[in-house]
């Protein structure tokens, strides 16, 4: 159907402008406004992207603690391991142990979709939010006997494969030993059940949990189970969290090139499939800062080698298709793969031509995650859309700069306080996939292993590469460029809607999606021109403040 | 005083209340140039920002001193002066509001000692008020956080001044923007002055923006808040409240301004009581487009009660709100079956007794300190027709197939939470209207015919 169309805005003709604005003025500007300490701080964090040698752009600071009193959009560490990484899985009974407030917020507020009908037991307790809900009396004696009659009430009730627990701030502070309360209650119970210490004042934001959560699953729940699927290509896919049912179309788009999709992390995803995905032979990572963890130890203890991928936009898509046909080097599978993207691109184009002239130069900005923030400007360039500032919440430097700068990183207080594990080769499973030289080399077949470039290579010079972002610096970049469209989260959305400017969420997709793959592209593509074009911006500014002889006429009458 | 739990430890799922320290926030809010401040760990503050955000589609700033691992061992002092010194540099506030977190209260920080330090050391420049509240979720739900910084405020701030002053205070309980402006129209038809706390009518509902707003506009003003002691008398909403220290009954006692505890004003009962109050403290009559109100309200109940009469409803929320809407509903003859609060005050059933006169030949079930599966599993056997409550009782409305009509807090599924009218007889009308026409919905949707008169 054909939009409305709305007239032309004011603030359009400026967007023309955009290129005459110097960004080092505008940095400049939002840094004097900061006292002095915080400005030497945020102008570490608020880069404008400059390719300084062959490999390497500016470096950015990033993963350091946000400072107190300064508005940041940051969850917790316990936020990032129970609601994101975690919680996206139907079949585990998540029980928080602390008060009610930090169980209640992470309550299936992520639009995670899962289909149960897929795992024979049909578990789903994605809907329910468990927590033992401390009152005073555990502050003061301790929480140990609740946590361990919540797990018995919770698996009378439910009978789960699996319990997990996780602590919030007070428990760290009082004392209470989850894991040896999970331990006792593993052995009684005889399921999985096991903890993580992912109390909120560890690290410096929700990405600590992601490390935290990505420990967790290796080391109590992958290898469980050793039975080997059929199937020629198979592979996990990591970071993948199917919001808005992205991970549905993912799905779809394997199963048509036959590859074989053992578990993934976590989206649509059961235990069943955690358990046994170290039989995949290859693993695929989708959202690089949340789960990188998962990818690197799996390949230390089974050997299964991982590639960096991304479905987010066609190009990227086909891209990332033919990378994995490229790695297995099958004729069958290069030639199905290439037969799907044949099948899919027309109704793309088509889309493509549609929606371009009404957007081809627009502005975009994007400030989430660890990953979106990257993948998402690949969708916006296939309708001629510029992105001009990007950044994350919780990304680290090679989300940025690339993996290579990894070494270069320094390890703060706030990240060596969330434990590395150390990873052997598991002495019957370790089963190399590939060639050791192609392991050592990370490359095979012409395909860069365990590669991720980050972010700024895909940015044009000049543009602003931001590192948790502030309330502040958002609303003056929105202020000078007035961006066609903003995507943020939630925090953000209703700020930047003030303002009259449209903004998607890119955490939850508003209620839209699923944006993945090439049906997704289509249904972003239309669904930009929609809200970027829609006739309600028309109406920002009421008919006397548009024209002063109006009003003139409204006082005289 | 909570009521004494059984020690039989059980597990909450899908719980009913919220963290204290967002009703704090919530009343911080709703003063002029404030910035709450958590002091705890950035991920409280986050999450409750969320909350506030989803339902009220707004943008919601909370600070946060932002806790790491060591503060954790030595105390939060100097994050906590760290952050009101860069609240004040980029706010420039005339108040901040700080709430503690379960973290902070379990270290035991204290706050208030911390920050009169933190004023010494900064003496010479003017700061801004600052008021702290001891907010640990761990004793108490969003309610007790909201009334105890609403009574910290005051406490804090409110003096006696020398004025003849006339004005009215009123704290209205945790009501809606569109409630706290209808309740500013009626104080301003009744020519009666009013200091509301808080007020977050504007502040959390307001227009589009023209510039940037550092803080949004609107608010009680401290100013107002300070004269709060000068009143000729204070009304306050919330039958559970009037059991409670409030805000009211400390400005009695310390400066002796007369205090009405009074139900929230929904439905006809207690509204009467509501504008009576305020006929007896201002000496003046109802104004007649009151008057007007309440005869289209009765006329519509004459009209409508034979649909909804003997309808069976299952309400939940704060305790307060349940008492409102449960007396609304048992006027208009809809029995209330299950009246549920995850807020434990020991006073629901009692309370409800007073609203319902015939509360125990009915049945009805008065449930406090329940979480959602408790709700389910009784709504299950009570057959209700309707769910009234926040949009947390969805899940079971859908397992149940029966409608939930949306009130209170949180909304975060349909547009419009912060709009939703419940109080006074304008509100008790657009409520009355809208469950009459859900079952009368519901009658038209079963029946095989497609009936389009009534
Ligand atoms: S720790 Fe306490 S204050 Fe923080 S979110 Fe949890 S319940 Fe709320
Ligand atoms: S108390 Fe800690 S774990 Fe809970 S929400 Fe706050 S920061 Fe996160």
């Amino acid at each position: 159907m054909e939009p409305m169309r709305k007239e032309t805005t004011e603030y359009e003709e400026k967007t023309d402008n955009w290129k005459d604005i110097d960004p080092k003025k505008v940095k400049q500007e939002i840094m004097e406004k900061y006292p002095p300490k915080v400005a030497r701080k945020r102008s570490k964090h608020f880069v404008i992207n400059k390719k300084v040698d062959d490999e390497n752009y500016t470096e950015i600071q990033a993963n350091v603690r946000t400072i107190p009193g300064i508005i940041s959009q940051r969850g917790c560490c316990y936020a990032g391991c129970k609601g994101v990484v975690m919680g996206p899985t139907r079949d585990i009974i998540n029980l928080t142990h602390g008060p009610i407030g930090c169980g209640f917020y992470s309550w299936l507020t992520r639009r995670n979709q899962t289909d149960p009908s897929t795992t024979p037991d049909g578990h789903n307790f994605m809907t329910y939010c468990f927590s033992t809900d401390m009152e005073e009396r555990e502050i003061i004696f301790g929480g140990e006997k609740k946590l361990k009659a919540a797990i018995q009430e919770a698996y009378d009730i439910f009978k789960p494969k699996m319990i997990s627990v996780f602590a919030t701030c007070p428990v760290g502070l009082i004392g209470d030993d989850i894991h040896s309360v999970t331990r006792e209650m593993e052995k009684k119970l005889g399921i999985t059940i096991f903890g993580f210490s992912c109390e909120g004042y560890k690290g410096v934001s929700q990405s600590a949990g992601h490390h935290v959560a990505n420990n967790g699953l290796f080391q109590h729940v992958i290898g469980l189970d050793d039975t080997v699927k059929e199937g020629d290509y198979k592979v996990n896919l990591l970071g993948e969290y199917n919001i808005g049912g992205d991970a549905f179309l993912i799905e779809d788009l394997f199963e048509r090139c036959g590859i074989t999709l053992i578990s993934t992390f976590s989206g649509n995803s059961s235990v069943d499939h955690f358990s046994n995905s170290h039989t995949a032979d290859l693993n695929l990572i989708m959202c690089h800062r949340s789960i990188n963890y998962v990818a690197d130890m799996m390949e230390q203890k089974y050997g299964i080698p991982w590639l960096k991928i991304n479905f987010l936009s066609a190009e990227a898509t086909s891209r990332s298709l033919r990378k994995i046909a490229e790695y297995y080097g099958d004729q069958k599978l290069i030639d199905r793969v290439e037969e799907v993207i044949a099948e899919e691109m027309p109704a793309v184009e088509k889309a493509q031509a549609e929606i371009r002239p009404r957007l081809e130069g627009k502005l975009a900005m994007m400030f989430v995650g660890g990953s979106r923030a990257h993948h998402y400007q690949e969708l916006f360039k296939e309708i001629g859309m510029i992105t001009i500032a990007a950044g994350y919440e919780f990304a680290h430097r090679d989300d940025y700069e690339g993996r290579h700068v990894l070494p270069k990183i320094k390890v703060d207080a706030d990240s060596r306080n969330i434990e590395e594990l150390d990873v052997q080769k598991d002495p019957e499973k370790y089963n190399p996939r590939i060639d050791k030289k192609e392991l050592e080399a990370e490359e095979r077949h012409g395909v860069r292993l365990k590669d991720y470039e980050g972010m700024m290579p895909d940015m044009e010079e000049g543009d602003y590469v931001i590192d948790d972002i502030s309330q502040y610096e958002t609303e003056k970049l929105i202020e000078t460029y007035k961006p066609a469209i903003f995507c943020a989260g939630i925090k953000e959305k209703y700020m930047i809607q003030k303002h009259g400017i449209p903004m998607k969420q890119l955490h939850s997709y508003d209620t839209g999606g699923p944006y993945a793959v090439y049906k997704g592209a289509v249904n972003f593509y239309y669904e930009m021109d929609r809200m970027i074009n829609s006739k309600v911006w028309d109406h920002i500014k009421a008919p006397w403040e548009k024209s002063p002889e109006l009003s003139a006429m409204y006082a005289y009458e | 005083m909570k009521a004494q739990k059984n020690i039989e430890y059980k597990a909450t799922s899908n719980a009913c209340k919220l963290c204290s320290p967002l009703g704090a926030s919530l009343v911080f809010r709703g003063i002029e140039k404030s910035m709450p401040l958590l002091h705890g760990s950035q991920g409280c503050s986050t999450y409750i920002r969320r909350y506030l955000i989803s339902h009220f589609n707004e943008p919601v700033d909370i600070a946060s001193s932002n806790f790491t691992e060591e503060t954790t061992i030595f105390g939060g002092g100097a994050n906590l002066k760290i952050a009101v010194q860069n609240i004040i540099k980029q706010y420039d506030p005339e108040l901040i509001g700080v709430a503690t977190t379960c973290l902070s209260e379990t270290i035991g920080d204290d706050v208030p000692l911390i920050l009169r330090d933190y004023n010494k050391n900064d003496s010479g420049k003017l700061s801004p008020a600052i008021v702290s509240v001891s907010t640990p979720s761990y004793s108490g739900t969003h309610i007790d956080g909201f009334h105890g910084a609403v009574k910290a405020t005051v406490d804090t701030i409110a003096e006696k001044g020398n004025i003849e002053a006339k004005h009215v205070n009123i704290f209205p309980n945790m009501l809606s923007p569109e409630d706290l402006r209808h309740l500013k129209d009626i104080f301003f038809d009744f020519g009666a002055e009013h200091i509301m706390l808080p007020d977050y009518s504007q502040t959390l509902d307001g227009p589009l923006w023209s510039e940037y707003q550092k803080i949004p506009e609107g608010g009680t003003t401290v100013k107002q808040i300070a004269s709060m002691g000068d009143a000729a008398a204070s009304i306050e909403f919330g039958r559970i409240l009037a059991e409670e220290e409030s805000a009211g009954k400390l400005l009695k006692k310390k400066f002796q301004v007369p205090c009405y505890s009074l139900g929230i004003p929904i439905g006809v009962n207690e509204t009467d009581v509501f504008f009576n109050a305020l006929s007896t403290i201002t000496g003046k009559p109802v104004p007649e487009k009151y008057v007007q109100e309440r005869g289209r309200l009765i006329d519509a109940y004459a009209d409508g009660h034979k649909y909804v009469f003997e309808a069976r409803a299952v309400v939940y929320g704060e305790e307060d709100l349940v008492i409102g809407l449960a007396s609304f509903l048992s006027e208009i003859g809809i029995v209330p079956v299950l009246c549920a609060s995850g807020g434990e005050s020991g006073h629901l059933k009692n309370k409800l007794c007073q609203v319902i006169p015939d509360f125990e030949t009915r049945g009805i079930e008065a449930l406090e300190g329940v979480d959602f599966v408790d709700i389910g599993d009784a709504a299950k056997k009570l057959s209700p027709d309707f769910l009234i409550g926040s949009s947390k009782g969805y899940k079971i409305a859908r397992e149940i197939n029966k409608p939930l009509i949306r009130v209170g807090f949180p909304i975060h599924d349909r547009m419009g939470g912060a709009r939703i009218l419940h109080i006074g007889y304008k509100g008790t009308q657009q409520l009355f209207d809208t469950i009459s026409n859900i079952i009368i919905a519901s009658k038209q949707d079963a029946s095989s015919v497609g009936y389009t008169y009534m």
